[in-house]
């Protein structure tokens, strides 16, 4: 399988802490990759590194075999972003927040991708709604929408599901695996709720103190740490004082 | 450069300013109650001094010029900070545009906000106080240009510091014109500042403007050397206020400011 997102030994300082202390991993075509790890741990750094967002201080990251650091508006059009922390323009209606981000990302025909996404989505209903007056759910969906707007190789997702009620929670889980399977593409999921991650993901990165301190297929860390879920290991791990404390 | 993205950013705040009527009005608002306001103390000086005796409108149309450059840098900065309020910040800049995209569609947009508030306002004038700013000729043009390029100068030195510091910069950004409002002797020639702030004056492009604006109106002569050296640091503040903004888009990246923005 190919790697869509290669992340070479990335480092980021801010002065003299170190927020990301050198990390490896890479994602593949058709993966879901999940970032787990407690509060501070350097999730959103990295998320923020491969998004070009923040510069790292050193070490690389290739997406679909382009370096970010040279290419990052061609890679800007095959990536994607969704997290609870940001928001599209509340004033404006569903369709015209669409209908602007598919201009920013040069979409071809941007009415079959509007309604493509609104049927996948159901979101259909609330094209023609003001955006800031949708509930959480709703407004995640339309997240989603934007996120796929420009068809992504890659996802980023920072705890999509977040303050979700657990059917729409569901919703979402069941879309993404299924635009996954359909689309082959790869999907980065930083989460703090373990029964989504080990449903979803094919393999995780356990984060603390900016380091990777474990990393493998969810069933693979169970047995490992010898506890009965992904919950109890994320305990374990982050309230260890690992060697890298 | 593309122009659709150009667009399509020009687009989220159109939809923005013609879905409200608060906004419009707020842009019409202003600028017509400054106006009139000054078409009043015009009038009042116009009666009561001998220094504009002989033209009427000056202040006036000092006025309505600096409300031009006063709406141009807030508009730009205004534009800017919506995108903070709004937390579509990271959204903004996780997609696939170029700072020269992003730059151009708000200079765009912030010259259409500005006319939207002036034009009602200088229909006002004709009708209420007898002075058109179109008395300036074909100057006009060049003044409104040079004043154009210099608000949008101040919008993205200003939006430079938001970039570099974040939300926190958002009160320089009220403040920047007023600043500067004193150095530009937009109502009385360059003579009455102090000789120390005489000099601040001569290195800023208003000061050649407002002096040209009323050489126009009261001796009736063109000064082309005062519509030269307006644009002459028009050019180099617009330039230094680019490199600047890439400056701090790039710190920025370093210090994790951009991530951050919307929280």
């Amino acid at each position: 399988m190919k790697n869509l997102i290669e992340v070479q030994n990335i480092k980021k300082n801010y002065g003299k802490k170190e927020a990301v202390k050198g990390i490896s991993f890479n994602v593949e075509e058709d993966e879901i990759l999940g970032l787990l790890g407690p509060n501070g741990s350097g999730k959103t750094t990295t998320i923020g590194m491969l998004l070009g967002l923040l510069k790292p201080t050193s070490g690389q990251i290739f997406i679909n075999n382009l370096k970010l650091e040279e290419n990052r508006i061609q890679i800007l059009e095959m990536i994607n972003f969704i997290s609870p922390y940001i928001e599209l323009p509340k004033k404006l209606t569903v369709k015209q927040n669409l209908y602007v981000y598919s201009k920013l990302y040069k979409v071809q025909n941007i009415k079959e991708r509007i309604d493509y996404l609104s049927e996948k989505l159901r979101i259909g209903e609330l094209l023609n709604s003001i955006t800031g007056e949708l509930s959480s759910g709703q407004k995640n969906r339309v997240s989603l929408a934007k996120a796929l707007v420009n068809e992504p190789k890659v996802l980023l997702l920072d705890e999509p599901t977040a303050s979700l009620d657990p059917e729409v929670g569901d919703f979402v889980r069941t879309f993404l695996e299924d635009y996954k399977k359909e689309k082959k593409i790869s999907i980065l999921l930083a989460s703090h709720n373990m029964n989504e991650v080990t449903r979803l993901c094919k393999s995780v990165l356990m984060m603390k103190n900016g380091e990777i301190i474990d990393q493998g297929k969810p069933e693979d860390l169970i047995a490992k740490h010898g506890r009965t879920n992904l919950e109890e290991v994320f305990l374990k791990l982050s309230r260890s004082k690992s060697e890298f404390n | 450069m593309s122009l659709t993205r150009i667009y399509g950013l020009f687009l989220r705040h159109f939809y923005l300013i013609t879905r409200s009527f608060p906004r419009i009005l707020d842009l019409v608002y202003w600028p017509s109650i400054q106006i009139t306001l000054w078409g009043f103390i015009s009038n009042f000086f116009a009666t009561h001094t001998t220094y504009y005796n002989n033209a009427v409108g000056v202040i006036l149309t000092c006025a309505i010029l600096y409300d031009f450059l006063f709406r141009t840098s807030i508009g730009f900065n205004m534009l800017f900070l919506e995108e903070i309020w709004s937390r579509n910040f990271t959204n903004l800049f996780i997609a696939p545009m170029r700072i020269g995209e992003i730059l151009t569609s708000l200079v765009v947009t912030a010259l259409i906000r500005s006319l939207i508030g002036l034009v009602p306002a200088i229909l006002l004038t004709s009708p209420l106080f007898g002075i058109s700013i179109l008395d300036l000729g074909i100057f006009l043009f060049f003044l409104f240009l040079s004043l154009y390029i210099f608000g949008i100068t101040l919008g993205i030195l200003v939006s430079s510091g938001l970039l570099r510091f974040g939300p926190s910069f958002e009160n320089i950004a009220w403040s920047t014109m007023f600043l500067l409002a004193p150095f530009g002797c937009i109502y009385y020639p360059i003579e009455t500042l102090p000789e120390i702030f005489q000099k601040i004056a001569y290195v800023l492009p208003l000061v050649y403007i407002f002096e040209e604006a009323r050489n126009i109106l009261i001796n009736q002569t063109v000064n082309i050397e005062n519509v030269y050296y307006a644009f002459m640091w028009n050019a180099f503040y617009f330039c230094l206020s680019i490199a600047l903004f890439y400056y701090s888009f790039n710190a920025a990246k370093n210090k994790g400011t951009l991530i951050n923005m919307g929280e």
